[in-house]
């Protein structure tokens, strides 16, 4: 177990190397001189020599890059330019809001879609099933950014119960502020894992009912409920932990979005004012840290899966658990 | 147990050989013929069809509308629908219908463009990553691995804060990162067909191993690459959309469905249905391409009888 | 002997997209106390569906038993038992055994869990009598430290190992009658002698009936009291193992018992194989499935499918050789059958 979790680990490092590389040539390449954000007209030559070797932007790029990775070892991952503020302390203001907003929607995708999943994989092919069917590929269809605006306008304009957007109202403190201010973010962020989980659980499901252990079940003189519950539930279950893992990606990336529309203070919000501002270093700082949270997740949910799964548990030691 | 319907006479017991039925299924079918037997049989994906193919052809369609897209009338700015203004016209008073189908050109075109690429892109590396095998294999499928754990939105994000984008640049952005999927659908079947008696029956007679990857190969793969093909289509739209609406995709004065959202925001309270129109047609769009992309899988793929 | 099971004129359809196929088309025999019933075939002959049909594991849709079925256990007509009846009766008055036990084993679950589920479902008793049946059972059937394998996961056994816990979960119900269908097909050779023993040894103690289901009349050669040799869903020709091995005296027993390699094979011998394939069931032959096949077939045989011919007590043969104006009564099968 001890290997494997090692092995797991040492398998994320070239992924966050070769994001990080491919981030920094991305920003490298923009076009304009970065050296034009921190100068003002009329300095010197010296003066700007200076800059650049403050902010790290003399050398080559290789050279540029190495510094600035040796800095996000150590934490560092620089200075916002316009906030004047370490970015890491930024995102490290921000990251709970996002965190509560990502955590929160995918237990709401897993609340909705494991019933909704079991259910139509039983009632296969019947009506409940295509309505459920429906549903789940309208919502994957749906781009939750324009959900989002739909939500507005009933939710918060025509019918005045929900917040438009923020975290909490000016000069209230209440968790049920904060829980009501959530409510239109969640839903809208959790809604492509809720019909992606669906559909896989409904596909998996059916799928298990064919598995031979299902009748040797039914031999044994167990009942249906009880065969669905003790045998065809965990067996089904069990993939979803990968899937949510996988999902991670889609949570980061939809975070981004909702807490635009939502103006939810994180930090997918904290970076799309750098994208529009260009603030290079909270582009950098951000980018790199969806990918760690997004690797992590999936690192998590291999070892969670080879946790609760005993054919992985035991073949760990030996083979690739993947 | 027998059926007792039959007499014996003089000759029941003449020796004779009879004739072995033909099997009645008709197992094999051509693809075209596949898709079609599967919009007959499945209404939803004929519904779909049918849309997709109405959104595509008003599109297509779109210079014969009575308005300008780009006509500004101050007068009439923000009207709500009418018979005059189907969608009713926006901010500056341009028809919003006429605006909505070319937002459809642009934002289908982007999506079946950038399908297009990755498609090529993915079915290259797949296919050669499954045919070569050994170590090209495993280069080429530990880098889709590294590629598909890459937070693509954000980079798409990023690139497309740090160069504005034009259409074509959101083709080629949108397929650099979508290919990884048809990559690993494209792998696993070559490996399959790698093994059929023809692939090694040309390869004996010393076909060239680019020859048999798109001469016996590739063709043979043709279904699943229209579905996962579709489904990208699928994909790229929403991607396009979503960039877009954030600012960093297709912008004015062309516009798509998701620039077109991006300019409702603002007006949301004044005038809500500028918000719904493009939303509905991106709706439609992607999810009829979903439910293609699977009915044809479904339909492709025979498994058992069900 | 008793009659412990009688099977009336069987008839099993699947509906499917293609159109409903007749899997069974009204197969009747019954099984005695004690004894070993072989029911032997090609792949698709229907021989799996009856054993199915027989624990109540035919899903309807898409299968269907024909209304003019029955199946009497004990005298009793299972196909008309509620829900309830039958749960009472699988695992503990009638047990089965699969094919492939890694498959029918939830890879999720330990061994243990999976026989007291059986155990618990059919008697009531306290867990610690229980878990002592359980490892009773596991011991019965040769599985060495039984208390430790039952906390062991299927995936960490031997497939001979794997398919004997499959035999203790269904013995564990004490059940009177036994269906093994194909359980030594995917296992090595060596290791299908020791099932087939194992078997054997467990029949002697318990008197437990076997139907053993196989395509392997190797396997059965040794074990069967009697066969039932089954083809299209229909059954050819029943009798004592003597009987079908020594006195066959359908065309299809025939050529299935040249078809299959032995040791006393005369004179370098040729396999035999028999030409062309077994009918589609969707659209099956008005007459008798194996005419296409056989090298003795008449006219008859291509318009109705033969009545059964009683041969001698016990051994039955559904062929219209054997119709009594025919003229083929006696027939000797050769290899080169003239037409």
């Amino acid at each position: 177990m001890k290997n494997y979790i090692i092995r797991r680990f040492l398998q994320l490092i070239p992924v966050i190397i070769l994001v990080s590389m491919l981030s920094y040539l991305i920003i490298q390449a923009a076009p304009g001189d970065p050296i034009d954000n921190y100068s003002k007209p009329g300095m010197t030559q010296e003066q700007l020599d200076a800059i650049r070797q403050e902010y790290n932007l003399d050398g080559s790029v290789v050279q540029q890059y190495l510094t600035w990775a040796g800095h996000v070892v150590k934490g560092d991952f620089g200075t916002s330019l316009y906030q004047n503020r370490p970015v890491a302390e930024l995102i490290g203001e921000r990251l709970p809001a996002t965190l509560m907003l990502m955590g929160s929607a995918l237990l709401l995708s897993l609340i909705v879609s494991i019933p909704l999943g079991l259910w139509a994989g039983l009632k296969k092919n019947k009506l409940t099933d295509n309505i459920i069917g429906i549903l789940s590929y309208l919502g994957i269809s749906i781009p939750p950014f324009w959900l989002a605006m739909i939500f507005i306008i009933i939710f918060a304009l025509k019918l005045h119960i929900l917040p438009s957007g923020g975290m909490r109202t000016v000069n209230v403190y209440t968790n049920i502020d904060v829980i009501r201010h959530m409510v239109m973010p969640v839903i809208v962020l959790s809604l492509n894992n809720t019909a992606t989980f669906t559909r896989y659980i409904r596909s998996n499901t059916i799928s298990q009912l064919e598995e031979d252990y299902v009748l040797t079940a039914i031999a044994k003189g167990t009942s249906r409920p009880k065969v669905l519950f003790r045998h065809v539930l965990k067996n089904c279950l069990l993939p979803i932990i990968t899937l949510a893992g996988i999902n991670i990606a889609g949570l980061v990336c939809g975070s981004f979005v909702v807490e635009t529309v939502f103006s939810w203070p994180g930090i997918g919000r904290l970076a799309m004012d750098a994208v529009n501002s260009r603030d290079y270093p909270i582009i950098m700082g951000f980018t790199m840290f969806s990918c760690i949270i997004l690797l992590l997740g999936n690192f998590i949910a291999d070892i969670l899966y080879a946790v609760a799964d005993p054919r992985i548990r035991q073949g760990m030691g030996k083979t690739n658990g993947r | 147990m027998a059926d007792n319907t039959y007499t014996i006479n003089q000759n029941s017991f003449q020796r004779t050989k009879a004739v072995e039925k033909q099997v009645s299924a008709d197992y094999e079918r051509g693809l075209l013929k596949n898709i079609l037997r599967t919009l007959t049989e499945n209404k939803l994906a004929m519904f779909c069809a049918v849309m997709l193919f109405l959104i595509v052809l008003v599109s297509l369609l779109a210079p014969l509308s009575p308005h300008d897209p780009d006509a500004q009338d101050f007068l009439n700015k923000l009207q709500p629908p009418s018979a005059e203004h189907w969608f009713g016209t926006d901010e500056l008073g341009r028809d919003y219908f006429t605006r909505a189908l070319y937002g459809g050109r642009i934002s289908l075109s982007v999506g079946f463009l950038s399908m297009l690429l990755s498609t090529v892109i993915g079915t290259l590396i797949g296919t050669t990553s499954g045919y070569m095998g050994g170590k090209v294999d495993m280069f080429l499928m530990r880098f889709t691995d590294i590629f598909m754990s890459v937070p693509s939105f954000l980079l798409m994000v990023v690139i497309n804060s740090l160069f504005p984008p034009k259409v074509y640049s959101m083709v080629i952005i949108l397929g650099l990162f979508e290919w990884c999927q048809i990559a690993r659908i494209t792998r696993a079947e070559t490996l399959s067909l790698k093994e059929r008696d023809f692939v090694l029956a040309s390869k004996h007679l010393g076909v060239s191993n680019i020859q048999i990857m798109f001469q016996h190969i590739i063709p043979n793969m043709s279904s699943s690459i229209i579905v996962a093909g579709s489904l990208a289509v699928a994909r790229a739209i929403l991607t396009e959309s979503a960039l877009s609406f954030m600012g960093l995709g297709v912008q004015l004065p062309k516009a798509s469905w998701g620039t077109m959202l991006q300019g409702a925001q603002v007006y949301i309270m004044d005038m809500p249905s500028l918000a719904v129109f493009p939303g509905l047609f991106i709706v439609m769009t992607v999810f009829s391409f979903n439910i293609l992309g699977d009915a044809l899988r479904n339909a492709l793929e025979p498994r058992t009888l069900k | 002997m008793e009659k412990i099971l009688e099977v009336k004129n069987l008839k099993v359809s699947y509906h499917t997209y293609a159109g409903e196929v007749q899997s069974v088309r009204g197969v009747s025999f019954t099984a005695r106390e004690g004894e070993t019933l072989a029911i032997v075939g090609e792949s698709g002959c229907g021989k799996s569906v009856t054993a199915k049909t027989i624990m109540g594991l035919i899903a309807t849709p898409p299968g269907e038993i024909k209304a003019e079925s029955s199946i009497l256990f004990e005298g009793k007509d299972i196909l008309k038992q509620s829900e309830k009846e039958w749960q009472a009766y699988r695992g503990a008055k009638c047990s089965m055994i699969f094919q492939d036990a890694l498959a029918s084993l939830n890879p999720t679950m330990t061994i243990g869990k999976q026989i007291l589920e059986n155990i618990t479902n059919h008697f009531k008793m306290p867990h610690r009598d229980a878990e002592k049946k359980a490892v009773e059972m596991l011991e019965l059937v040769g599985i060495p430290d039984a208390v430790r394998a039952m906390r062991k996961y299927p995936h960490e056994l031997s497939g001979g190992m794997r398919q004997r816990v499959m035999i203790a979960i269904a013995l564990s119900g004490d059940p009177k009658l036994l269906i093994a269908d194909e359980p030594t097909t995917a296992l090595d050779v060596t290791i299908q002698a020791q099932i087939m023993d194992l078997m054997q040894d467990i029949q002697k103690k318990f008197g437990t009936t076997i139907i053993l289901i196989t395509h392997d009349l190797g396997v059965v050669a040794d074990v069967a009291d009697r066969i039932v040799v089954m083809y299209a869903g229909r059954i050819m020709e029943k009798g004592s193992c003597d009987e079908i091995f020594y006195g066959h005296r359908h065309p299809y027993t025939w050529a299935l018992l040249n078809a299959a390699p032995s040791l006393d094979l005369k004179k370098k011998q040729k396999l035999m194989s028999i030409e062309g394939m077994p009918p589609d069931l969707i659209d099956p032959p008005k007459g008798c499935p194996f005419a296409a096949r056989c090298p003795y077939c008449m006219n008859a045989c291509v318009e109705c499918f033969p009545p059964e011919y009683t041969l001698e007590e016990g051994h039955k043969v559904s062929c219209w050789l054997y119709h009594p104006d025919s003229g083929y009564q006696d027939i000797e099968f050769g290899r080169e059958a003239e037409i």
